[in-house]
């Protein structure tokens, strides 16, 4: 069991319902939780939250819920006490909710409104999650955390331009992190996803013209699943990358290495 | 078991005997072995060689060495064939041998340029070159090419030896992008400075480790079992959606 006796708060986690599509958040939790670690489910989508939790549960893993809106550094206070008061320490954060709709748009057309709502979601909700986490790995002698960015958070497209930029502030963020908390044996590092059949996305990768152009591009020649993905998040979160730290992990079917 | 009824060729694995320090080949072989690979060694140290393969046969693993200068076409379709025929097959190439010699720009002489260049990349063409077909064969695998923080970074001293790990990290992108319509992955890792049997000198130079240690933002050294994890994850099946990714692994040395 590669994450016996380690807790992890996992945002966006809630799409790990047994007989859905899962997305990132909830792929990892249900590894995570076959790892050994006790693992809190956070989400907006409560309902689905507790269900995937119900089944993590009756499962007979360790698991809870907190809602958790990552834009909100009261709620990080919250998830992050109740998480410490439930489980006694936390030593893993998977930073996983995001968002790209409502930024499909070039730069000329980009409004401020969206703009500042992809930076919300996915850049400030990260800082968030690192800074109220970091305190209680420190106390627990070190951790890791796995932010998730995105391989368009390294390359440019001709749309979603705002949440590029988000991804793009993730990436180096987690460096910065990495190198400010390397001396309290805090790991931080990003995974970037290629395309992924995920919730969020399938709506619009399962449109067949869009998907046979999306995979064009993808020398592997067809999209990631969610646990491929998790995969990848559970080597950064283990102690098996315990010398890994400000790097950034691809997880794309080669799309960027052309 | 991660890699159970794999088997897979690590270069440069020779230094695996417990109880003395290891490189990060051996390192590799123990921990691919323990995930039930069957290892073939392939190493020009022939007698440390068969005492790490003698090590891990007496642990209850599947092991073999093989003579290999990693440099020579002839040597590289031996054991290939060797493997393929003991075997059946080849899932996992891990392109490891390497060599590193202190000389910037100037001191470089044509001769160590073309030693590092003959080793680390001609070395990682011609294995990725012969295990393609045998890894094709059994529908798929994976090659992880061991670069190094050098291949993308410079630094003071070293010339050839960053020439030469640079080359790796890209040709890996090359493969990896020509043969993903055969589910063949090929990865690069980078290793910051790690201690091993190649490096022990130079590290053992107190000036040489107090600049070195200055650099690494997680304060110590790699051991080569950290580096053997990251090679594991991109061998095994974890990583069925990389390919032609690079895996640092060097305490955020370059994330700086």
């Amino acid at each position: 069991m590669r994450l016996k006796g380690k807790v992890a708060l996992i945002t966006g986690a809630a799409t790990g319902e047994r007989d859905g599509l899962k997305g990132i958040g909830g792929a990892s939790a249900w590894l995570f939780a076959r790892e050994g670690a006790k693992v809190v489910v956070t989400d907006i989508n409560d309902e689905m939250g507790r269900r995937t939790v119900k089944q993590l549960t009756d499962d007979g893993h360790n698991a809870m819920y907190v809602h958790l809106d990552v834009t909100g550094e009261d709620e990080w206070r919250r998830a992050t006490i109740a998480t410490v008061s439930k489980y006694g320490r936390l030593d893993v954060l998977v930073n996983c909710a995001g968002d790209s709709a409502g930024s499909e748009f070039p730069v000329e057309t980009t409004t401020l409104q969206a703009w500042n709502r992809m930076m919300d979601i996915n850049a400030k909700g990260t800082l968030l999650g690192m800074k109220h986490a970091i305190p209680e790995m420190r106390k627990v002698g070190g951790g890791s955390i796995v932010n998730i960015s995105s391989m368009h958070g390294i390359v440019g497209t001709f749309t979603v331009t705002a949440y590029q930029a988000a991804k793009g502030a993730v990436r180096i963020l987690s460096k910065a992190a990495a190198i400010q908390y390397a001396k309290d044996n805090i790991r931080v590092n990003s995974v970037h996803p290629g395309f992924t059949v995920t919730p969020l996305t399938a709506s619009m990768f399962t449109k067949p013209d869009i998907h046979a152009d999306r995979v064009k591009g993808v020398p592997m020649g067809r999209m990631a699943k969610a646990e491929e993905i998790a995969y990848c998040v559970l080597y950064l979160a283990s102690d098996e990358s315990s010398y890994v730290t400000g790097a950034e992990l691809v997880v794309d079917g080669g799309v960027i290495a052309q | 078991m991660r890699l159970k009824g794999k088997v897979a060729i690590i270069t440069g694995a020779a230094a695996g005997v417990p109880g003395e320090m290891m490189g990060i080949g051996g390192a590799a072989a123990w921990l691919f072995v323990r995930e039930g690979a069957t290892v073939v060694i392939g190493d020009i140290n022939e007698k440390q060689g068969r005492r790490t393969v003698a090590k891990l046969r007496e642990s209850g693993g599947e092991a073999l060495f093989q003579h290999l200068d990693v440099t020579s076409e002839q040597g590289w379709q031996g054991v290939v064939r060797e493997t393929a025929s003991r075997y059946g097959k080849l899932d996992i190439l891990v392109n490891n041998a390497g060599i590193g010699i202190l000389a910037t720009v100037e001191e470089t002489t044509v001769e160590l340029w073309d030693a590092h260049m003959n080793v680390h990349a001609r070395g990682a063409f011609l294995g990725t070159k012969y295990a393609i077909p045998e890894v094709r064969k059994a529908g798929g695998g994976s090659i992880v090419n061991v670069s190094s923080i050098h291949g993308i970074t410079g630094s003071p001293t070293l010339a050839a030896y960053h020439a030469a790990k640079g080359a790796v990290r890209i040709f890996t992108k090359a493969a990896a992008i020509q043969y993903a319509k055969d589910k063949i992955r090929v990865n690069s890792v980078h290793p910051g400075y790690t201690m091993t049997p190649m490096t022990e000198p130079g590290f053992s130079i107190p000036d040489v480790m107090k600049a070195v240690m200055g650099r690494i933002p997680l304060g110590r050294l790699a051991k080569p079992e950290e580096i053997a994890a990251g090679i594991l994850y991109l061998a095994s099946d974890e990583s069925s959606y990389v390919t032609g990714a690079e895996l640092v692994i060097d305490g955020g040395v370059t994330a700086q």
